[in-house]
This record gives structure tokens, sequence and C-alpha cells, in this order.
């Protein structure tokens, strides 16, 4: 799940189920039916609905003690935490980063992508502390998917939280595939010469080989988010979906338009665009 | 045995989709008619891989491709039907022009859309009668508007930026109308468009439009002056089409613009009319 771009494009997506009002989302919030909750919490973020009520309701949602599915998780805060990214409105960060030490590994997941989302540098330290070695797990094998380590680190890159670089640089060698390009996706963020950059940028492509086909989607979806020029050919070549390689040029494309005057257009933003024409 | 048996052999003895794949791809890049329905075949059995390969490969082979890819339109097998659609939409033969137009604008799956839409724009013009081709181009145009004006996908409006550009420069130098329709609608998805990837492919359409029509001008500034003979007609006609074909596809193109009428409640229908006055 760390591609939220690619799940919300995907051809599948949920037909608008648009009957609710916010009124009524809102009301189903504070519902005594569980099933309603979870629901008007996605929707809530579904919809964009960033009304100040909403938000203050999502945020007690993600203390929730009463969703809980038998392996011990919490759906509704799950959701809820994925909607407060979506609203973008920066009270959520303190209940987001309590929510990082919540039991369930998906709702970590889900307040990561969403502080890394919100753009708030405040979280910067407590997800250095989770990405530390912790002394003892450390040799303990069972503790590589001890946490969503790809989001946390994706979070760390996206913030800019250059001082995270030591921490990060290990997970390059992680035995986890998703977790490695997570790191070089970071890499290339955090570094400042362009060289060096480049050389996590390259990692990825070379990545785009695998020949797992999911692995391959995920890092289709880590180039486009970092927009590597470098990376526009071997997209266009990917074995996979022509929908998820023109959302990855799409990533590639709009980091190039800002670097001209429009509407000038860099000879890189003209490249992508011949490739996505032929991926039409 | 001939290599073409051969190799629908293999298609056919296939027993993983590794082995499916590869044997679609050899018999795909072959480029022999025979392998047509074999071919069509494989757009049927749910293999992404494989239907890829097999649309590249109908897509080489062209026109001759065409009648079988439009008998498997009739038939409601719902993937092969979007494969089909994308390899008509490659191939460019006027007799998908009817099918194309539809699905640009009524297609519930975006990958369907995108592919009609600019496969509209990159139609084999030159291969129709005179005309017809104002008809299919005006059917075309309007369905390509209205995509670029409604689709709530970006990267079916951004195939729709494609298509539009496309039939401009094709009509830019004789159809004053429709081209500044066009350029009326780039102007406002410049701007206005939320996704700054197809605000950013209208830039660069609206910049190979103005080099053609600045050309077309500086063309006609030399001709009054050295008062040269007109330029003869583009258009060659030749095409593999018959006459019945043709028939064929003015009946349907009348079918359409008849049901346009009779749906049309704020009097002219023609969109790009009132686009163009705007301009």
């Amino acid at each position: 799940m760390s591609n939220p771009v690619f799940v919300e494009n995907a051809e599948t997506t949920i037909p608008d189920d648009n009957q609710i009002t916010i009124e009524q989302a809102i009301a189903n919030l504070q519902s005594d039916d569980l099933g309603l909750r979870v629901y008007a919490a996605w929707w809530l973020g579904r919809f964009r609905v960033n009304v100040p009520e909403a938000i203050d309701l999502l945020i007690i949602a993600l203390q929730d003690e009463a969703d809980r599915t038998e392996a011990g998780g919490y759906p509704l805060r799950r959701n809820a935490a994925r909607a407060l990214g979506k609203l973008g409105d920066r009270r959520a960060v303190g209940a987001l980063i309590q929510s990082l030490d919540c039991e369930d590994f998906y709702v970590r997941e889900a307040a990561a992508q969403s502080l890394e989302m919100l753009g708030d540098r405040t979280c910067i330290p407590k997800l250095i502390e989770l990405i530390k070695p912790q002394t003892l797990d450390a040799i303990d094998t069972s503790a590589v998917d001890l946490h969503p380590f790809d989001s946390f680190i994706e979070a760390l890159g996206s913030l800019g939280a250059v001082e995270a670089v030591v921490d990060i640089l290990p997970f390059l060698e992680h035995p986890i595939p998703r977790i490695q390009y997570a790191a070089a996706r970071a890499m290339y963020q955090l570094e400042s010469n362009p060289e060096m950059a480049s050389r996590y940028g390259d990692r990825l492509v070379a990545a785009l080989q695998n020949k797992d086909l999911q692995l391959r989607r995920t890092v289709l979806a880590d180039l486009g988010a970092i927009g590597y020029l470098g990376a526009a050919e071997a997209i266009a070549n990917t074995m996979a979906e022509n929908s998820l390689k023109l959302i990855s040029l799409k990533g590639l494309l709009e980091k190039q338009i800002p670097l001209a005057i429009p509407p000038e257009l860099t000879d890189g933003a003209q490249r992508v665009m011949a490739l996505m024409d032929d991926l039409l | 045995m001939t290599d073409l048996a051969q190799l629908i052999q293999s298609v056919e003895e296939a027993d993983s989709t590794k082995l499916l794949l590869e044997a679609v791809q050899n018999l795909a890049s072959a480029q022999l008619e025979g392998a047509i329905p074999t071919l069509i075949e494989t757009l049927s059995y749910n293999n992404p891989g494989a239907a890829v390969a097999s649309v590249e490969g109908l897509i080489l082979l062209g026109n001759a491709s065409v009648p079988p890819l439009l008998d498997l339109l009739d038939q409601h097998n719902y993937t092969a039907r979007s494969w089909a659609i994308r390899a008509l939409a490659g191939i460019g033969d006027p007799r998908g022009l009817v099918t194309l137009i539809g699905v640009a604008t009524a297609d519930f799956a975006l990958s369907v859309r995108r592919a009609a839409v600019k496969g509209l724009g990159s139609m084999k013009w030159n291969w129709f009668p005179d005309e017809l081709r104002e008809v299919a181009q005006e059917e075309a145009l309007e369905a390509l508007l209205f995509v670029a004006q409604q689709d709530e996908e970006w990267v079916v409006r951004y195939a729709a930026v494609v298509g539009l550009e496309s039939l401009a420069l094709t009509i830019a130098s004789h159809n004053l109308l429709w081209r500044s329709a066009v350029l009326t609608q780039f102007n406002i998805m410049s701007c206005n468009d939320e996704v700054l990837a197809v605000r950013g492919r209208v830039w660069l359409a609206q910049q190979r439009l103005q080099r053609v029509i600045d050309r077309s001008l500086d063309q006609a500034n030399s001709d009054i002056s050295s008062s040269s003979t007109p330029t003869p007609a583009i258009a060659d006609h030749q095409s593999p089409l018959t006459p019945t074909d043709w028939q064929d596809i003015l009946a349907k193109l009348y079918e359409i613009k008849r049901q346009e009428r009779d749906s049309a409640r704020e009097g002219d229908p023609r969109r790009f009319e009132k686009l163009a006055a705007m301009d």
C-alpha cells in the first residue's frame, strides 16, 4: 500500500457512491453502527471534506477502541489516519505522530503516509527513532517487517529530512526489495549532489527489470514520485500496464515543467511527452 | 508444415502464461495475414501480456485486420472488445471511425477512452472521399472537444489534446472555423485544466499549431507576391475500401448526427461553433 497514487487511479476504483451528504457523513462518524463509522471516515477523505468538524471527529477517531478486528486491528483508526492526510489540516499532526506508536501495523503505515502528505517536519524525530536499529531486535530476523519501514522512509525523503540519511542508508541493503526501493527513493530526494542522486535513481531504474510485476509497479510509482528524468525511456519500456507507465511519466513531466517559464518547455519535458503520446 | 502453421500451433499448444506470451509475440512479429484469426482469438484469452503483443501485431498488419476486429466488437466479451478497440485506434482505418467516436465519449474504462481518443486524431483522413471527409472530421472534432472539456480522467483529456493537435494540424490550412475552435479550447485548457501535465501538453500543441499557421501565412504572402499556381489537392484518396464500405460509414455518421439533433436541447448541437464565437 505504499502507492496511494496508483490505488486512486486504478481503473477499478469503487464507483462514486455519492449518495450521502456531508452532514450525514459527519453524523455517521458518531453513529453506534461501527460499519457506518468506518465508511464515513473513508468517505470524508475520499471527497476531501475538510470542514473543521470532520477534522475534529477524525482526530478523535484515531483513539477509537470500539472498532477492533479479531486479529487486534483498528479499522476505524486506519481510515481516519488515511483521511486526515488527504484533508490537509495540520491540526492532525500531533495525533498522527501519536498513531505512529499504535500496535496496528496498518495504522502506523497510514499515519506515516498522511504525515508525509501534510508536509509537517515536526514528525521527523519520531520517524528517525522508529527506523533506528532497536538494539536487541536488530539481530532478530523477525524484525525486518516489524514496521512499515517503506512508509517511514518515504515520508522522511519527502519531508527533506537530511538528518535521517545515516539511518536510511542501511535500508538500501534491506532483505525486502520494496523497502530497499523506498530507501533509494528517499536518498535520491535527500542527496544534494546531482551526480550522486542519479546513482540512487539508477538503482530504481535497474529495479524496473524485476521479475515480479507487483514490484515493477511499485518502482514505477517511486520513480514517478521523485520525477527522475533519467528513468524516462526505461519507464516507457517496462513490462507493465500503460496506465501505470503514464502515471509514472506524468510525475517526471510535472518535475520538468516548473524548470522553464510557461509556456516554454524544457527539452526533458518534450522528451517525456513524446514517450507519453506513444503510450496512450 | 509452413512457418505460419508452426507459429499458430505453438500458440494453440501453449500451456502456461509465459509460453503463450512468447508464442503470441512470435506469431505477431512474423507479420503474416494468415495469423490474423489466431491473433484475434488471443484477445479473448484474458492474458494481458499476450493481448498487448497481439494488438501490436494486428496494428502492424493494418487494414487487413479491420473486418475481423469489427466482427469481434459485436460479441459480448468486454475485455476482448476493449483490446479490439485499441487495435482499431492504432490502425486508423476509416471503418473503425464511428466505433471510436462512440467509445471515446462513453466507454466506462479509461484505457479504452484514452486509446479511442488518440485514434480519432490519427485517422487516415487521406483515404476519405472529399465530401465524406468533411462530415467525418466534423464528428471527430466534436467528440474530441467534448472529451477535452468533460472527461474526469486527466489521461483521457491529455489524449484528447494529442488528438486535437493532430486533427488541427490536418485541417489548419483550410478550415478556419474548426481551427479557431481548437485554438479556443487550447486557450481555455492552457490555464484552466487542473492537471499540470495536461496544461503542459496543451502548451506544446499550441506551439506546434502556431508554427504551422505562421508558415501558411508566410506561404500565402509569398503566393500573392509571386502569383504562383495554387497548391494541388493533398489527398490521394487511394484506399483499399470499397464503395459499400464508404456508404456504410456515411450512413452511420448520419445516424450519429440524427441522434445528436434529436437529443440537442440547447439549440445548435455544434459545440465548437459556440466555442469559436468566444474566440
